[in-house]
């Protein structure tokens, strides 16, 4: 006889939807950005984006074999964070700086702490933050998309031989380039040289940058999708968007000669990718809605601030990061009043 | 911080080597003040970016300890236990003193890439640790051993932090360039947080290592024990 009642204990929900899910859904979205990526930069942007996966894929096998664990690359998390790593870094990257990019991202970044639900950080800003500490010239690398023979041929940095110096590439750069683009990304050219860029480039992405963070249209359809099927919380890159766009809305009006275009600070550097695919990281963002608003807004906040005011000309990732690290502290100021009790007590 | 001690009064049964000899070597390998007793971080950190500092400064240490210890054990019996540490304190600054004037006597480039590190010596808990746990208890010659052996065992952690650090970082050992004039630096390493980086691989490493040799005596003694079950 078949029961009347079934009953079960919550969560109640409608569809089954798994770790390993979601994380395959972010990989589909991250796979159009990518495609793109290898069109705007070529062959070397292809090569860099597997060697990070490869490598981030093969540190995560061999720390799970290492400790005894079952192996947890079919969670595709470790995918996501090669993939992001790949396209937060220059597409003309030395691909063995890559691959120590990629250990560490997952060995320290991830695995230490626990695997997958632990980590503090963003693994692939981690290890970008390694990177960019470790090789500051490497990292400042940046070719101009669309180069002539860029499907056929590699950036001559990819095949640099591991702990020798990269051949320099402004002779790459005059060869190759297409009318006035220069290796400058266009938060460089604003920062130092004072030279302004048009919006329209911006938005689909023909401009210098790291290999994935220039599309900002895509990416923004993409982590769109992500947000229709509730994959993540628009709240996020709502709040982060948001913030930037008033807060550099402030320096614009108080002198405009000086400070940027608002909407020129939206889609310009990794702003939308951080927005959309790092900022969003489930396990590094707090979860109650209103420490939600804070930690966007403290990203987009944080990345005016370094931009306009700091040394660096691009300042998501370490926003990013230093959100991350309070993210903790936010969660833990804006628990909800638990339900029976008085005040703000906490449960 | 309260480790066994390999002092005079562990009676052990079995012939084994000597305790003078023990004295000497806890601190280079089973007691290593880096890679076991996690003590005098701060040198170990800061002044590790080359080769060369890190050999300078482990020297200056060990021969910190070994006079310090020297004096120490001589006055143990003299000392009331109420101003010891003072005391101690004072020996040792005594001995650091005469260290600060040596390096400065021996080499000036030196000196000055160790800069306020060899003053620092003196609040190094790594020498006041071993005057109240060893120095202030044992026999002058042992003691002077035990300095000598902690010293050693001091500078050799910090070559190896020292030989990551300054191959990765600059490329070269002891100054001498190892990839020719290419080579692209891991700037990283010359800085703090590469300190810190090369210093969590060395534990990992060493105490991964002690771990499976613990496993393996472990075993054997096990094996001893036990009569070898035949398998059936």
């Amino acid at each position: 006889m078949k029961p009347v009642i079934e009953l079960r204990t919550s969560p109640h929900l409608h569809a089954p939807r798994s770790v390993e899910t979601i994380m395959r859904n972010v990989v589909y979205a991250l796979l159009p950005i990518c495609a793109y990526a290898v069109w705007l930069f070529g062959a070397s942007a292809l090569a860099l984006l597997v060697t990070t996966t490869a490598a981030c894929v093969a540190t995560e096998i061999f720390i799970c074999k290492m400790s005894g664990r079952e192996s947890s690359v079919g969670d595709f998390s470790v995918i996501i964070t090669g993939l992001l790593l790949g396209l937060i870094l220059p597409p003309g990257f030395p691909l063995w700086m890559a691959a120590v990019g990629g250990f560490i991202a997952v060995a320290p970044g991830k695995m230490l702490f626990g695997g997958l639900g632990f980590n503090v950080f963003n693994p692939a800003l981690v290890a970008r933050a390694f990177l960019q500490a470790a090789f500051p010239v490497a990292i400042m690398g940046y070719t101009p998309a669309l180069a002539v023979h860029r499907l056929s041929e590699f950036i001559p940095t990819t095949f640099a031989i591991p702990l020798i110096k990269a051949a320099p590439l402004a002779g790459w750069i005059e060869k190759t380039r297409v009318d006035a683009f220069s290796g400058a990304t266009p938060l460089m050219l604003e920062k130092f040289d004072h030279v302004h860029s048009e919006l329209w480039p911006l938005l689909i992405g023909q401009r210098a940058g790291s290999s994935g963070e220039t599309p900002a249209l895509l990416i923004f359809l993409c982590g769109a999708y992500l947000i229709l099927r509730r994959f993540m919380d628009w709240r996020i890159p709502a709040a982060m968007l948001t913030s930037a766009l008033v807060s550099s809305a402030a320096f614009y009006f108080s002198d405009p000669s000086r400070y940027p275009n608002p909407f020129f600070m939206l889609l310009s550097g990794g702003m939308m990718l951080g927005a959309m695919f790092m900022a969003t990281d489930p396990v590094a963002s707090p979860v109650t809605p209103l420490g939600i608003w804070i930690y966007g807004s403290l990203i987009g906040l944080i990345t005016v601030l370094i931009r306009l005011k700091g040394g660096l000309a691009e300042g998501v990732m370490y926003a990013i990061l230093l959100a991350n690290a309070m993210s903790p502290l936010i969660d833990n100021v804006t628990q909800p009043r638990s339900y029976g009790a008085r005040g703000k007590e906490v449960a | 911080m309260n480790q066994d001690q390999p002092t005079c009064h562990s009676a052990s049964p079995e012939p084994s080597p000597s305790e003078t000899f023990v004295a000497f070597t806890a601190g280079l390998w089973k007691q290593n003040p880096v890679f076991v007793m996690v003590l005098g971080m701060c040198p170990t950190l800061a002044i590790t970016n080359s080769v060369r500092n890190a050999i300078a400064m482990g020297l200056a240490t060990t021969f910190v300890m070994a006079s310090a210890n020297a004096f120490i054990s001589m006055v143990r019996k003299l000392v009331p236990k109420q101003v010891r540490i003072a005391t101690y304190i004072s020996m040792i600054a005594t001995s650091v003193t005469i260290v600060d004037y040596l390096v400065k006597a021996i080499s000036i480039p030196v000196y000055k890439a160790l800069g306020p590190f060899i003053p620092l010596i003196v609040s190094n808990c790594l020498t006041l640790e071993r005057a109240e746990s060893y120095a202030g208890k044992n026999p002058i010659g042992k003691s002077i051993l035990d300095g000598l052996g902690m010293g050693l065992g001091f500078t050799f952690a910090l070559t190896c932090l020292g030989t990551v650090r300054e191959v990765l970082g600059a490329g070269t050992f002891l100054g001498f360039p190892l990839f020719g004039s290419n080579f692209e630096p891991w700037v990283l390493f010359l800085l703090p947080p590469g300190g810190f980086i090369t210093l969590a691989m060395w534990l990992l490493t060493f105490t991964l290592w002690r771990e499976r040799s613990d496993k393996r005596k472990r075993a054997r003694e096990a094996a001893l024990e036990k009569p070898v079950e035949i398998a059936s």
